[in-house]
């Protein structure tokens, strides 16, 4: 589904993605973790197509196409879904309007039908209730006066409405309570089935009791330099991020 | 010789000593009527009965409808006025040429239900119009009202309006001026306001070639407090042009003003919003602010909010902004499948609806929320891409 070849990436003229290379197969969940400023947020962000970040190196296929020069919406309508690090709040745009205006625009893109208002309502429900949300948030702006839980949780939902063959999920798990927690890893393994696939970037190993990985991967500077089961994401907590470092130097 | 043709004469007169305002005057200086000028305007003395979509009779409102500044009856003669034609040349030539408008007298203590609404049709080229609103809103009485300016051609609508709000009235006042891209458009709107009374003036700016629209508030009674909300959106080479002056006479008065400008193209905005204190005026509270989206690289705005205060007894505070659209949110919205035009207009319709919000009239709001699609512009295809 997705393969990236050798990508080397960065911000400002400043390398932070030194040959990363990284397949995932239908139906697989892969986590990578690393230290701060080791590039988990330059992968999510140059994955999804946000401006500013140059590719100067590499390149990156989903499902035999080349993301890379898609525009950040293209590649939302091909299937790939960021769930961001900080969402950002967008006062005036009502959130149920943007959910059906996004979920149109990408059954457009599929050749679907547009969903009319009472099915796409029964969706939202049904989805809203997975992640705990309250129907009232829906009528307020984008993320507007959400808490840093709710956000998360709200992009949690827009995934799960949005239904992309690949989610991204970029620190979901930090600053997030134990029971925001398991919401989350709830919402993420009902999107799981043999044809979604996961990327979860993470800090720290707690989300991932709860949604369990197929495969995980240590990021450190701009490369993945150990790659392993579940079993490696215990291995990291216990021994922390300088034995990876002591390892590969 | 009756005391309206007096009146005529004299602001005619004065019109004469004024002349047309030039942008050497210090309240014109963003603004060049010469355009407006140069044409040989004529009145249409017979004009025809018109329909516009913009008719909100279905919607519950009292409508009184104008073309080409004329009434389906003639109004009656003008009892007072509150307008200053002796200092303001445009004031003056409506004065001289006034034809009708609204005569709304709400007695003391009467609320009336719905709202009531002012049409004016301009049609044709080379036609100007001199509406004259004059609405006296007694004591304790409650009213909303809802001017709407449309048409097609290129014609000059120059209108007035005089209200007066009696000790403790409230009054919703809404002007929209959707006139057509080629018209010309004056608007003056003079607010008198006594004890207690509470009075929203509401400006929205969308169509004309060349807009300037004038709100003037006096508060001239203990404890009156003023709110003006206003929206100027302008594409092509629109020129809006928005003076406003609150002028604080009395103490325990607040006002409140908050404009929005979205910009784009060629378009230019004005924003030039004076609120004056008077040394009577103790305790007084204000606030004032303006804040401008710019589309376009050629797009300008002057925003020009300025506080005269003349007691130390005060609270009051302005500012500005001028910005673009900005990154976050639109990636935010493409990441999610929106494409980038869809994604830009949703945050410039999401800028300007916080205006639209806040009325209170759903009919109207709902009218304002249709004009705001249409006229928020389609992204340039040159324009494509320089955010990726």
């Amino acid at each position: 589904m997705l393969e990236i070849k050798n990508l080397h990436a960065g911000i400002d003229g400043k390398a932070i993605l030194n040959g990363l290379d990284l397949t995932i197969n239908p139906g697989e969940v892969h986590a990578i973790m690393g230290p701060n400023g080791s590039g988990k947020s330059t992968l999510a962000n140059v994955l999804a197509g946000r401006p500013r970040y140059e590719v100067t190196q590499g390149e990156v296929l989903f499902e035999g196409k080349n993301l890379l020069e898609l525009p950040a919406e293209e590649r939302a309508r091909e299937g790939v879904f960021l769930a961001m690090q900080y969402p950002v709040e967008i006062p005036g745009v009502n959130n149920i309007y943007f959910l059906k205006a996004a979920m149109n625009a990408i059954r457009k893109h599929r050749g679907e039908e547009e969903l009319d208002a009472i099915e796409f309502l029964q969706l939202v429900r049904e989805k809203m209730k997975v992640v705990e949300l309250d129907e009232a948030f829906m009528n307020r702006g984008v993320n507007e006066g959400f808490s840093g839980g709710e956000k998360k949780r709200n992009e949690i939902f827009q995934m799960a409405v949005l239904d992309p063959k690949l989610a991204i999920l970029d620190e979901t798990d930090s600053g997030l309570d134990i029971d925001a927690l398991r919401i989350v890893a709830t919402g993420v393994n009902n999107l799981r089935s043999e044809h979604h696939s996961v990327l979860v970037i993470t800090h720290y190993q707690r989300l991932l009791r709860y949604l369990v990985p197929d495969f995980v991967h240590v990021l450190a500077n701009g490369r993945i330099v150990k790659s392993g089961g579940k079993e490696l994401a215990e291995e990291l907590e216990q021994k922390g991020y300088d034995w990876i470092e002591e390892n590969v130097a | 010789m009756s005391a309206v043709t007096t009146l005529r004469e004299e602001a005619a007169e004065r019109f004469a000593t004024l002349g047309w305002p030039t942008p050497r005057i210090e309240e014109w200086r963003y603004t060049n009527l010469a355009p407006v000028q140069k044409v040989a305007w004529r009145v249409d003395e017979a004009p025809a009965a018109a329909d516009s979509p913009a008719s909100l009779v279905e919607k519950g409102a009292t409508e009184y409808v104008f073309v080409n500044g004329r009434g389906l009856k003639p109004a009656a003669p003008l009892e007072t006025t509150i307008a200053d034609w002796e200092r303001n040349a445009m004031v003056a030539l409506n004065t001289a040429n006034m034809q009708d408008g609204a005569r709304i007298e709400i007695p003391a203590g009467q609320i009336v239900d719905g709202f009531i609404h002012l049409l004016f049709i301009g049609k044709g080229d080379g036609i100007w119009s001199h509406p004259r609103n004059v609405i006296a809103v007694g004591a304790n009485a409650q009213v909303a009202i809802v001017e709407t300016y449309v048409g097609s051609g290129s014609y000059f609508t120059n209108a007035v309006t005089e209200i007066s709000a009696g000790e403790g009235a409230v009054v919703d006042h809404y002007r929209i001026e959707c006139e057509s891209l080629e018209a010309f458009h004056v608007g003056n709107v003079f607010i008198r306001q006594e004890r207690g009374a509470n009075v929203t003036s509401r400006s929205i700016a969308i169509g004309g070639a060349i807009v300037r629209n004038e709100t003037h508030v006096a508060l001239a009674g203990e404890g009156a407090s003023v709110t003006l909300d206003g929206l100027y959106t302008g594409t092509g080479t629109q020129h809006l042009d928005n003076r406003t002056v609150i002028d604080h006479i009395k103490p325990h008065c607040e006002s409140l003003e908050r404009y929005k400008g979205v910009l784009d193209q060629n378009a230019r905005g004005v924003f030039d919003g004076k609120v004056i204190v008077r040394p009577d005026a103790q305790k007084t509270l204000s606030r004032q602010e303006n804040r401008n989206l710019l589309l376009s690289e050629t797009a300008i705005v002057d925003s020009k909010p300025t506080l005269e205060i003349h007691n130390d007894d005060v609270k009051c505070n302005h500012g500005s902004t001028i910005g673009q659209i900005e990154q976050e949110p639109l990636f935010y919205l493409r990441s999610r499948g929106i494409g980038e035009d869809e994604a830009r207009n949703l945050l410039v319709y999401a800028f300007a609806a916080e205006v639209v919000d806040r009325m209170k009239i759903e009919p109207v709001r709902e009218q304002i929320r249709r004009a705001l699609f249409q006229a928020i512009p389609q992204r340039l295809p040159e324009r494509r891409g320089e955010a990726r």
